[in-house]
């Protein structure tokens, strides 16, 4: 099947995948893998903690999820105020497994950024992925501690996440375990600054 | 393809031991339009493996976002990709409009989508002109600038600016346009149309051109999909996306324009998707100028002392050269947290590693001329 035709919605039920070996579900995702909308939090995800820390949901309306059926925690976003259809927080050891995930689902990698959160001591990685074909923008969000800063590579299942993981790993000193050549992207070849931290002073 | 897999053996076609040897192509060459090298691994003239070492012009536009207002980013915004500026300073524009929920006047929105079509149309006149001058064609520059010329002037005129215009405002425009601009855009229309027409039977038809560019640098459709590649790049490898279609902003949805698509998936077919473009780029030129709403171009109660509320925004435009987005991150203060520019130059190079293995020189020169690249783009 050609990935970038558009997904048939609804007409073939696609079966909630069941975790790869390699890429276990943790048991906070497997609990949100039926069929219902998650409940939307109008919390800014980006001041939540990523463990969920589960906000007294405020009545809110549901809106819609393409991606209900991963078994991944997305939720609908108001797109008109964020910019973007849909997101996750995932735990560290899940964005590879995301990445598998919204591969199948035929989206494209858009970006990979960090956001340092140095009050909170974690730093940020936002994967943006977009679909090549329909109006639907993911992103999945996961928090690691900013004093070591270590997540998976993506790269084996988008090849454009070389350079995007190298820029962040430049910017923000975050390692990519796995990646083939984790070298300065932007930076020169000599450098051991990570300029986008909160903390970098003039170097 | 044969030679792709042939290099990737240790043994040359002679019997021989396969012996490779490294040139730089870059960082500065006429080839590159700027500073991008490329460390080429050669098995004679083919090309064993083509690696971009990026950074040569590395500005850190996003930490010098964190360091001022919005309103004092806005004319960073123009400085990253130089030949495309408007669309850059809409995505821009367009998240903190987003996050200030700012509604843009009618009029402003219009004026937007004209000056950023010719914006798009000088920016497709410079790659032409450039890449046919890759390919070895001197002349066609010559008449590529003397038709970006004429845009150049009227944006001149409404913005005091030939190239890093900064004319768009957090909640509007810096001014509105005159009867002179908007006479000028009408006759500029009017003059470009047959110009398409003679670029097409002076170069497009031209049997050289195409032998140098057809079945030359396939990209597939998953290539384009494993890569983020946009614009041009994944609408000549026959995938309609087209950030103006697909996630409608500002006026574009009163426009009708078709998103032109190649299936072939080469660099003729890239080359094919620009010049259709410049053609449709004037048709929404035309529409915009005939439905000009009056009214005042610029938003009311733009506070003076921007604070975006908390949290994260995304706003992405179709830069000439495919999917430019920002993402902003707030903390209610007047500095932002966190700008990241998403451009697509960036995601279009991350290919060429791949596509280019197993291509003569001059092939993988006409394919790097046919992913028009900005590398200050790249680089930001």
């Amino acid at each position: 099947m050609n990935p970038l035709s558009p997904q048939p919605q609804g007409n073939t039920p696609q079966p909630v995948p069941a975790p790869a070996p390699s890429a276990p579900a943790a048991p906070k995702v497997a609990a949100t893998a039926g069929q219902q909308e998650p409940v939307i939090s109008n919390q800014s995800s980006v001041a939540s903690k990523p463990a969920a820390a589960a906000a007294p949901p405020p009545p809110a309306p549901v809106l819609p999820n393409p991606l209900a059926h991963l078994s991944l925690p997305f939720h609908g976003v108001d797109y008109a105020a964020k910019g973007y259809h849909v997101e996750a927080a995932v735990a560290p050891d899940q964005v590879v497994f995301a990445a598998e995930q919204l591969d199948k689902e035929g989206l494209s990698l858009d970006t990979i950024t960090g956001v340092d959160w140095m009050a909170e001591g974690q730093m940020e990685v936002v994967y943006d992925y977009f679909h090549p074909a329909k109006a639907l923008r993911v992103v999945v969000r996961a928090r690691i501690p900013r004093d070591n800063p270590e997540i998976a590579t993506i790269q084996k299942v988008f090849p454009g996440a070389n350079w995007h993981e190298r820029e962040a790993h430049d910017f923000f000193g975050i390692r990519f375990l796995g990646h083939p050549n984790l070298t300065p992207f932007l930076l020169p070849e000599d450098a051991t600054y990570h300029p986008l931290r909160k903390d970098f002073t003039q170097c | 393809m044969l030679v792709k897999e042939q290099l990737k053996t240790e043994i040359s076609a002679d019997g021989a031991p396969r012996e490779t040897f490294v040139i730089n192509l870059g960082p500065q060459h006429p080839a590159t339009h700027g500073v991008l090298r490329v460390k080429m691994t050669m098995d004679g003239e083919y090309i064993v493996r083509a690696e971009p070492v990026c950074g040569y012009i590395h500005r850190m536009q996003e930490k010098m976002g964190e360091n001022r207002t919005y309103a004092q980013f806005l004319p960073n915004t123009s400085r990253i990709d130089y030949l495309s500026a408007m669309t850059y300073t809409h995505g821009f524009v367009g998240a903190v409009e987003r996050a200030a929920k700012l509604q843009v006047p009618p009029r402003a929105e219009y004026i937007r989508v004209i000056t950023s079509e010719l914006n798009r149309i000088s920016s497709h006149l410079v790659w032409w002109g450039a890449f046919l001058l890759d390919l070895g064609g001197f002349t066609p520059l010559l008449y590529a600038f003397d038709d970006r010329e004429k845009i150049l002037d009227l944006l001149e005129g409404i913005t005091g600016s030939r190239l890093t215009y900064s004319y768009f405002r957090i909640g509007g425009l810096y001014n509105d346009v005159d009867d002179t601009f908007i006479k000028g855009t009408r006759a500029f229309v009017a003059q470009m149309r047959p110009r398409l027409k003679m670029y097409r039977s002076l170069v497009t038809d031209n049997i050289i051109l195409r032998k140098r560019l057809i079945e030359i640098g396939p990209i597939s459709k998953e290539m384009c999909r494993k890569y983020g590649a946009t614009g041009p790049v994944i609408r000549g490898s026959g995938v309609p996306y087209d950030v103006r279609k697909v996630e409608p902003y500002s006026a574009y949805p009163e426009f009708d324009f078709v998103i032109p698509t190649f299936e072939e998936g080469d660099s003729m077919a890239r080359y094919l998707v620009r010049m259709e473009e410049m053609a449709q780029s004037l048709r929404i030129i035309e529409q915009a100028l005939d439905k000009l709403p009056a009214g005042p171009v610029m938003a009311e109660k733009v506070p003076r002392v921007l604070k975006l509320p908390a949290g994260d925004y995304c706003y992405a435009v179709e830069a000439a050269r495919g999917r430019f987005a920002v993402r902003i991150v707030s903390d209610n203060k007047e500095i932002p947290y966190r700008i990241k520019l998403r451009t697509p130059s960036l995601s279009n190079l991350s290919l060429f590693e791949e596509a280019s293995a197993g291509m003569l020189l001059p092939d993988a020169l006409a394919l790097m001329g046919s992913l028009d690249l900005v590398i200050p783009d790249i680089d930001r």
